[in-house]
């Protein structure tokens, strides 16, 4: 709730010029997430209904839909709703048009982690790229050194916070801060760097 | 039949009581479940978060490799992922291999790159499916040595293994989970929320909204009278159990809520020993049977 | 008319093209075409022109066949389902046999299809040279006249049934009128009011169903089924099958004291009509006005029937002794000229979507049974009222239940919208509750529709804008306990709303009947792809079907409101009024015959007709063709193994040139 005469009276201006957007950003995300249904959608609100951190979104699913389709593509890359996604496909099994609405977003997830648009030690990517990385490397994630990673990265105090915790799971034997490993090690690096140079070819 | 055992990450650490179980309960039902050799992550949410084709090249080896081994001869070709996240990675790759010619190019490519050629051979079946179609509630009825004398569970599926590929339960108010306990002698809750999400990651990145999530799950379990939740997944289980002194904290609900795996419960009515499975690494003392404790209830921790 | 064959084989054929403005032009070079074709063999008149199909384009024909001495006619222009009939009727009018006329499509297979100019005029002088050789061995042919028996089958005793029976019983045409049910009146006699006029349903139904009754033309077949068609249009041959209620009909007068001394002291079985909101007993009356007024027996729960011993006090209490428990089904055969199928919908089942929670929840209803709850003579005299009787404060109306959805029905049921609107007002005004409807459009089209939204809008119902995902019994706040809660995105406002609810009502849509397949095989129609009566013309023809003499009318062609139902039954006795008054019927003379001395008695074509036209003559051990049956499939002229079917229009010869004509000018490889 706004508090000071300042602040509640401030004029924002809200409009978007036909310019702001990108006409081809519909078709491509479509395109990556398999959905050309994404076209069909009446915005009738049943992934926002069913969505169980709807409200919590900027953006409800419907509306980045909608702003999918529309163009609006730095509204939707920059939104905190692609990150909230936790792909509990809820949207996608209620969906009277049958979009995939869970691949439309990780879509979006992989189009803003392409370019970069989000702030630096926003946990979410940065989870996802250290996950990312630590598997190319030795072929398993794990948990344990990638937790510290990632409390390094984006909240050391907050590795302070979990510390109980983490100490009550290595008690019972659920941590381990050494790294798993695969016999053939190198294979799953050899594997990934093949998949990317195809994906390169055939771009 | 053999099924080749995809353990996944969790169940080698965080999930470890649900490896332990798994493996102890299926070895008392007399079904060999057998690991899979030199198996990669699954890559789960992160990697499809990050970059597609190589989500699913990842994927794609371990069904790779659950085919060659099948085909030397030593049983069907069944991939059992306990990991509900690992079961849907694996799904879904089968899937869309099938459904996305031009997907299934790239991740070929990959794959020849080590080796391997994916044929499509590998079933993905989830340990649920397999206790309730393959091995049967009467093979797990017999099997039973202590009924659990109408201990109150909640079965939570959460969202991965019913959405949004129902194979063999549906996705609203799926059973399969309900039926086993029933079978174990306990008595499952009826409770709305048995798919609803756990909040995956959300509890580690963004605590506000995934304690929420799980906040609610608990207590409505609770209101519905239950003893111990029961669930399939270990994400799910880390999420639901070792949140609650956070949830205490921070959200002011004292929840007290044992959350176990689903083989550790039929571990118990098999009459397999703790240690066996798992039990004493749960945050939360387990729910124990009543023969050993009065009503059924459980001190909270 | 004179019959122009020549002896000699002399063909002088006239070649127009036709440029359908730019249609045809746009893509192919019509000189080039017409100059072409005056080249060929037997090729005297060659033109093009810029609209064939208008009087001065038939007025050319004409001409040239009078002064041409013309005796065969091609014409290169659109589908023959367009324009065949026109330039059959203009050759015929200049005196010459219309089926020594052939038509060439270059529109919709050349110019609408291809984009290459060069290639398209290539092909459609390939198409036209194959017309020409054909048309040459072309035979002079009559069309069959058969006649309309002006008797007139209807099926289906709901609304439309009821508007067709009496608008062709006025028109002095009789009229069977045969209905499942033990009643006449169908869905609407279940309807409470109806929108937008809010007109009490029964009211204005029931004058019609007793005009039915009393009707000197109509014979009014209840509780009967067809149970098997033959025949063609004009000459139905139709099995009704009655079935038995245990009552002797004409005797019986609806006085109900069989009911009262039922041995059954109490209403034990689900009430049909009352979906199941109210119980009856073994014998019963549908409803207070059914029509006939005539009780019935239901043979799985009359203890008589089943177990074969009751006292029989509903026999002691008939003083017109009119049960009869040995009654047995009898069929009945009927000749019609014409058949109309107006056999209605069936509600969506919202067992086929859970999350509503219908069936799991006590207080999710359906709208079918409300409009029973609403009405006066309903289970509840016109209580509104839950399962445990209280009273609901708060009412939510769920629209689109199983339509629009690519997991269910594909379509919008298009009445929903309105019927939810009127089941608002009508909660409203005998509860007094807070009522939302949770809609994605609000599709109020009609006439007096929009004014129907806005005074709904005036009397302070809520409208949320958002699909509703899931129906729960879980509470987040104590105003939640105990209701029924509806998570939902109301999307013009901008926010996710929880909404706690006593009553949900669950707006189901309309779909096809589930037996629609087998009604439709029965009468020889097809079905579209959603499962509806298919039509001949969604737009020019929605009551005519591909059958010549069957009409279709109503929700059996898609889901209707009442207006459109009572148009579309009018339509359709319109249509079987025009043949029965032209007393016959011309049927296309493309059907197939058996040259008697080369059939060798085979039987081979028999079975594969689909229309059932070949039978086999025992004394003669040949094969006959009934040419008013057969449709000129082919099927039997391709199967017959000593080629002893010829199908007038496609002989042999005639194909044959055909493909001689495409061919000829192939270049040599």
């Amino acid at each position: 709730m706004p508090t000071s005469v300042r602040e509640h009276a401030e004029v924002r201006r809200k409009i978007t010029y036909q310019a702001e957007l990108d006409p081809q950003f519909g078709e491509h995300i479509a395109k990556m997430a398999y959905g050309e249904k994404l076209f069909s959608c009446i915005q009738c609100g049943t992934c926002s209904g069913t969505c169980p951190v709807s409200h919590y979104m900027d953006y409800t699913p419907r509306r980045i839909i909608a702003m999918v389709r529309e163009g609006f593509r730095d509204d939707v890359l920059n939104s905190l709703t692609i990150w909230l996604c936790a792909s509990c496909y809820s949207c996608t099994a209620e969906c009277p048009r049958e979009i995939k609405i869970t691949d439309v977003m990780y879509a979006l997830k992989q189009e803003a982690i392409k370019k970069g648009v989000y702030p630096k030690r926003f946990p979410i990517p940065v989870l996802a790229q250290e996950f990312f990385r630590g598997v190319e490397r030795t072929g398993r994630n794990s948990e344990g050194p990638l937790m510290v990673k990632f409390f390094l990265k984006t909240n050391p105090l907050g590795m302070l916070k979990n510390a109980p915790m983490a100490m009550r799971l290595w008690f019972k034997g659920r941590l381990s801060l050494f790294e798993e490993g695969m016999k053939n090690k190198g294979v799953v690096a050899r594997l990934l760097r093949a998949a990317k140079q195809a994906e390169g070819e055939r771009q | 039949m053999t099924y080749r055992y995809f353990p996944g990450c969790s169940l080698k650490s965080s999930g470890r009581a649900y490896e332990e179980s798994l493996l102890a309960v299926f070895r008392a039902l007399d079904v060999p479940l057998q690991e899979l050799e030199d198996w990669n992550c699954c890559g789960a949410t992160a990697y499809m978060s990050v970059d597609e084709v190589r989500a699913f090249t990842l994927a794609a080896r371990n069904l790779c490799l659950a085919e060659q081994s099948g085909a030397a001869g030593n049983g069907g070709t069944d991939i059992v992922a306990p990991c509900s996240a690992c079961y849907l990675v694996l799904l879904k790759t089968r899937r869309y291999m099938t459904e996305h010619p031009d997907l299934a190019q790239k991740v070929q490519a990959g794959l020849q790159s080590v080796g391997l050629q994916y044929q499509g051979k590998a079933r993905v079946r989830h340990p649920l499916d397999v206790l309730v179609n393959d091995i049967g509630l009467d093979a797990i009825k017999k099997r039973v040595t202590q009924k659990l004398g109408g201990l109150k569970v909640a079965c939570y599926y959460g969202c991965q293994i019913v959405r949004p590929f129902p194979t063999f339960d549906p996705a609203y108010n799926p059973t399969s989970m309900d039926r086993i306990a029933a079978a174990l002698g306990a008595t499952p809750v009826h409770w709305p929320l048995k798919t609803r999400c756990c909040g995956g990651t959300l509890t580690g990145t963004i605590p506000d909204v995934g304690l929420r999530l799980n906040r609610i799950l608990l207590k409505e379990a609770k209101r519905r009278g239950a003893d111990v939740m029961i669930t399939v997944c270990p994400l799910c289980q880390f999420n639901l159990e070792c949140y609650q002194n956070e949830i205490r904290r921070q959200l002011h609900e004292d929840v007290g809520l044992p959350v176990m795996y689903l083989t550790q419960l039929i571990g118990q009515a098999f009459g397999l020993s703790d240690s066996a499975l798992g039990l004493q690494r749960l945050f939360v003392p387990p729910a124990r049977v009543p023969a050993a404790q009065e009503g059924g209830k459980v001190a909270n921790a | 008319m004179p019959d122009t064959t020549p002896t000699n084989g002399t063909p002088r054929i006239g070649f127009y093209v036709c440029h359908c403005g730019t249609n045809i032009a746009g893509t192919v070079d019509v000189k080039g075409l017409a100059d072409y074709v005056a080249t060929l063999n037997g090729v005297v008149v060659s033109r093009e022109y810029k609209y064939m199909c208008s009087d001065p384009g038939q007025e050319l024909i004409q001409q040239d066949i009078r002064e041409q001495k013309l005796n065969r006619i091609v014409v290169a222009s659109c589908s023959p389902l367009l324009h065949e009939h026109t330039f059959r009727h203009a050759t015929a009018q200049a005196g010459l046999n219309p089926f020594f006329f052939q038509m060439v499509n270059i529109r919709e297979n050349v110019s609408w299809v291809h984009t290459d100019h060069a290639a398209a005029t290539e092909k459609a002088k390939d198409l036209a040279r194959a017309a020409i050789r054909r048309v040459f061995s072309h035979k002079a042919l009559e069309p069959k006249k058969v006649p309309i028996n002006p008797a007139v089958l209807v099926v289906g005793g709901g609304i439309a049934g009821i508007h067709a029976a009496l608008t062709l019983g006025n028109a002095g045409k009789h009229v069977y009128l045969v209905e499942r049910e033990p009643t006449i009146g169908g869905h609407m006699a279940m309807f409470d009011k109806t929108f937008p006029t809010l007109d009490c349903a029964a009211c204005i139904l029931t004058p019609k169903m007793s005009a039915v009754k009393s009707h000197p033309n109509i014979t009014l077949w209840t509780y009967s089924e067809v149970a098997n068609v033959d025949g063609y249009v004009g000459n139905y041959k139709v099995k009704v099958k009655r079935k038995p209620r245990y009552i002797k009909e004409d005797l019986c007068v609806g006085c109900m004291e069989c009911v009262t001394a039922c041995i059954y002291k109490d209403a034990r079985f689900p009430d049909e009509f009352n979906v199941g909101l109210s119980k009856r007993k073994p014998v019963y009356i549908p409803f207070p006005q059914a029509t006939p007024q005539v009780v019935l027996f239901d043979p799985e729960t009359c203890l008589q029937l089943k177990k074969g011993k009751c006292k029989q006090t509903c026999i002691e209490a008939c003083d017109r002794e009119c049960i009869d428990f040995t009654q047995t089904e009898e069929f009945k055969d009927i000749e019609v000229g014409t058949i109309i199928l107006a056999t209605g919908f069936q509600p969506f089942d919202p067992t086929k979507t859970p999350y509503y929670g219908y069936g799991q929840y006590p207080n999710v209803y359906t709208a079918l049974e409300v409009e029973r709850l609403v009405n006066a003579s309903g289970p509840t005299g016109g209580e509104v009222v839950l399962r445990d009787g209280s009273h609901p404060k708060s009412v939510g109306i769920i629209h689109c239940v199983g339509s629009r959805d690519e997991k269910t029905n594909r379509w919008c049921s298009r009445v929903c919208c309105m019927y939810s609107l009127k089941l608002a007002h009508l909660v409203k005004e005998h509860t007094g509750a807070e009522v939302y409807n949770f809609y994605i459009d609000m599709r109020t089209p009609g006439k007096g529709y929009e004014e129907f939204y806005d005074k709904l809008l005036k009397e302070g119902v809520h409208f949320i804008r958002g699909r509703v995902a899931e129906v729960t019994d879980w509470a987040m706040e104590p105003q939640e306990e105990g209701k029924l809660v509806v998570r939902v995105e109301d999307t013009l406002i901008g926010t996710v709303r929880r909404v706690p609810l006593d009553m949900v009502i669950l707006s189901q849509g309309l779909e096809p009947r589930a037996d629609a397949q087998d009604v439709r095989r029965l009468f020889n129609i097809s079905c579209a792809t959603e499962g509806f009566f298919l039509e001949r013309h969604p737009k020019l023809a929605p009551v005519n079907t591909f059958t010549d003499g069957v009409f279709i009318a109503g929700a059996c062609q898609g889901p209707r409101d009442i207006p459109d139902t009572v148009a579309q039954a009018g339509a359709a006795a319109a249509e079987a009024l025009a043949l029965i008054d032209a007393g016959h019927m011309e049927l296309e003379p493309n059907t197939a015959f058996i040259r008697e001395e080369d059939c060798s008695g085979c039987k081979s074509c028999v079975p594969l007709c689909p229309y059932k036209a070949i039978s086999f003559l025992e004394d003669k051990k040949k094969a006959w063709i009934n040419e008013a049956l057969c449709k000129g499939c082919g099927t039997c002229v391709a199967a017959c193994p000593s080629g002893s079917i010829v199908q007038n229009l496609f002989e042999d010869e005639q194909i044959f040139n055909e493909i001689d004509g495409l061919l000829s000018e192939l270049a040599q490889v």
